[in-house]
């Protein structure tokens, strides 16, 4: 029997096993819409295209499934790219499926026509246009292996019209091999051992964990490995959460605005382990300067992240959960206590340094510190909420100030910095997860950039909760030009804000305000114990800076502190 | 450190869009390309692209891991080195006053070209060799006047084993 492109796209979801999907419909998919309304798949219809990618990426980040949309094409395919671009940097495992105009008309400039394959083509990490309904399915079933396996990362599948119109027979194509991709999962034992003669080596050894640990899903592997032979752990912002931040060991976020004993023990330590990371220049400062004392191992599924940034003595191409399994077994056979001994003066130092330079701010009695209202946020939350934040300050005070003890609990834009994206993520996330208290920490910028889906949060009961730290400013930016740009604030002043309690009683949220220190309390308890949408407006002290702060471009052990 | 011209050879997926995925990924990261070369093979499913490409060796090993990584690249070498053959091709239309005809002629000869287009005031010459053949008889036929000249890139196969 016969059945059409749109119910194939149907029969893969239902074997991929798809259970939510976030899109905006148009006349190029309509027929695969129509076709869905016959599953019992949920459908979340979004406000903005862009969202709806954002959405899936939160879905995907807190679950660990592949996160799938669904656009028209023209505008509806484009407006998709930055959410594409942002998982692409992040290797967050996507399916994008767009629709576009009958193949007939492909190239004649028809209406809502573009070639999103031709401009998604650099920021996927693969894409297709189906030309024709018989190899509908092996596409679509390529993309979700693509997606999800090796290093994960979005894929694109254009469809045109009279694709998902056209009929085929269907069979299970079950699984599925690719012959040109086969992503090394497997370490290489001999590079192995040279790790494990390393780390029997080193008095100075210093774990640095990315977001590849979560994407694997080896935080208990790392957790094992760090706490046996008690190496500290430092964690890229993607990273963290891999490793529990109220651990000991946790040194916290490295990098432009790591901890001040992060960085110090990156410039001090004779070997960095990094495990799924990609030595980002936001992680190294200059690089000739970046732990310029240490052997450098490097685990990563990805073979192009090795040696890119920076030089390294082991490399070790393989899944960073079997690589870490495989590790702690050749330990097994080492005297751990002896390892674990040689350790304590570098532990002591660190101790130290921490005590040196606590990361801090001033408190006031007036004026709301932003680092006050995330560290109320912890305490409230218990440290249990899933976190989203937009990009910048707001971002960056949530690293530093939320400790997050558990994997997939803090969806950031790391690689690609998009702001816009914490509000339609804690969507996604919250769809993912109804029951739990998902969180999105904004600021008065970013929120403006995605704000419209507080109507899809309405709309569908998801209950996210929006920290708005309001400083009138294009906080970050304005932090730049504070420090190297003698004080001209050029356009970062964002004036006329909207009046955030109105807006969100406007789209039928609750909308709460605290312009005192001391009302931040009653109102995040307000706003997180309230079963709906809310927006929390904390209108906070304009000026204030991100510290420690690695000027660009600047060795990572030279800070600037206050 | 120093950069040195490397021919890398892969074989894709005879797909539309495989090549401008290798090419964008070249101009996306910076990388440059010296010359390209595409057909596709005796499996009409498959298509051998020849780059010419120059980076220092750092760089060249990102260049090849990056390309591995293209979900359409089957297989790639770098062919650099006594080990493969190489060749390009040439047509130069050249100037022929009578004065030259009989040197253009013996050039023509000891290069083994041919003359594959003649005229009153001009000869097309078709060459093919390896780079430093073909830099030689562009340099001996510039002083006469190169009116045009169409080059491909390198194509490079690796000699099977004896």
């Amino acid at each position: 029997m016969k059945i059409t492109g749109a119910q194939v796209l149907m029969e893969v979801f239902k074997e991929e096993h798809v259970d939510t999907i976030f899109g905006f419909p148009g006349g190029m998919v309509i027929d695969i819409y129509d076709e869905m309304l016959n599953t019992d798949i949920r459908h979340i219809l979004v406000r903005h295209e862009q969202g709806a990618v954002h959405a899936a990426d939160g879905y995907a980040r807190a679950t660990g499934k592949v996160g799938v949309c669904l656009v028209t094409s023209g505008p509806g395919a484009t407006n998709t790219v930055t959410g594409i671009a942002t998982a692409y940097m992040d290797s967050i495992p996507l399916v994008v499926i767009t629709g576009q105009v009958p193949t007939h008309l492909i190239g004649n400039d028809a209406f809502q026509e573009v070639d999103i394959v031709g401009i998604t083509r650099p920021c996927t990490k693969h894409n297709y246009l189906v030309t024709d309904v018989d190899e509908l399915a092996q596409v679509l079933k390529e993309a979700f292996h693509i997606a999800r396996s090796g290093r994960p990362g979005p894929v694109l599948v254009d469809i045109p019209k009279n694709v998902s119109m056209g009929k085929t027979t269907y069979a299970s194509l079950g699984n599925i091999k690719i012959k040109s991709y086969n992503p090394t999962y497997q370490p290489h034992q001999k590079q192995l051992h040279k790790v494990v003669k390393l780390i029997k080596k080193s008095e100075r050894p210093l774990i640095f964990a990315g977001g590849g640990v979560l994407l694997s899903g080896a935080a208990e592997e790392l957790i094992h490995l760090a706490r046996r032979i008690r190496i500290p752990v430092t964690m890229s912002l993607m990273g963290l959460g891999g490793f529990p931040g109220s651990d000991p060991l946790s040194l916290g976020m490295l990098g432009m605005h790591g901890t001040y004993r992060a960085n110090m023990c990156t410039g001090a330590c004779d070997l960095l382990i990094g495990v799924g990371v990609r030595f980002d220049d936001r992680v190294t400062g200059k690089t000739d300067c970046f732990a310029a004392q240490a052997k450098i191992v490097h685990i990563d599924i990805d073979p192009t992240s090795l040696r890119k940034n920076v030089p390294v003595a082991v490399p070790v191409v393989g899944d960073c959960k079997i690589s870490l399994q495989l590790l702690n077994q050749l330990l097994d056979e080492e005297n751990l206590e002896e390892i674990s001994a040689q350790h304590q003066p570098w532990l002591d130092q660190i101790e130290e340094w921490k005590q040196a330079h606590k990361l801090d701010y001033h408190p006031n009695e007036e004026v709301i510190k932003p680092q006050y209202v995330i560290e109320k946020l912890y305490q409230l939350t218990g440290g249990n909420a899933i976190i989203t934040t937009e990009v910048g300050q707001n971002q960056m005070w949530t690293a530093q100030y939320f400790h997050f003890d558990r994997p997939r609990q803090l969806l950031t834009s790391g690689g690609l910095g998009t702001m816009g994206f914490g509000l339609p993520a804690a969507i996604g996330a919250q769809a993912a997860f109804p029951e739990r208290l998902v969180v999105d920490v904004a600021g008065d910028g970013s929120i403006q950039m995605n704000i419209q889906e507080m109507a899809t949060a309405v709309q569908y009961s998801l209950p996210v909760k929006v920290v708005i730290l309001n400083n009138c400013y294009l906080g970050m930016v304005r932090q730049w030009q504070q420090l190297f740009y003698s004080k001209r604030y050029a356009c970062t002043c964002m004036e006329n804000a909207p009046d955030f309690v109105k807006l969100a009683e406007a789209f039928g949220a609750l909308g709460l305000r605290a312009t005192k220190p001391h009302e931040v309390e009653a109102v995040l308890a307000e706003g997180l114990g309230t079963p709906r949408p809310v927006i929390m407006d904390f209108v906070v002290e304009q000026e204030e800076c991100v510290y420690p702060m690695v000027p660009a471009g600047a060795p990572i052990t030279e800070m600037l502190l206050s | 450190m120093n950069e040195e011209k490397h021919i890398l050879t892969m074989l894709v997926d005879n797909k539309p869009g495989v090549l401008s995925r290798v090419v964008g990924l070249f101009s996306g990261r910076g990388f440059n390309i010296e010359s390209l070369c595409v057909a596709p093979t005796v499996d009409p499913a498959v298509s051998r692209i020849t780059i010419v490409t120059k980076a220092n060796e750092p760089l060249m090993e990102q260049i090849e891991k990056q390309l591995r990584k293209l979900i359409n690249v089957i297989k790639l070498r770098d062919m650099t080195g006594p080990r493969a053959v190489k060749r390009e091709m040439a047509l130069i239309c050249v100037s022929a006053k009578p004065k030259n005809r009989d040197e253009i002629l013996r050039i023509v000869d000891i290069f083994r070209c041919k003359v594959v287009d003649v005229g009153p005031e001009f000869y097309t010459i078709e060459a093919t060799g390896d780079a430093g053949k073909m830099k030689a008889l562009v340099n001996l036929l510039l002083p006469m006047g190169i009116k045009k000249i169409a080059r491909t890139g390198a194509i490079a196969l690796y000699r099977e084993p004896h």
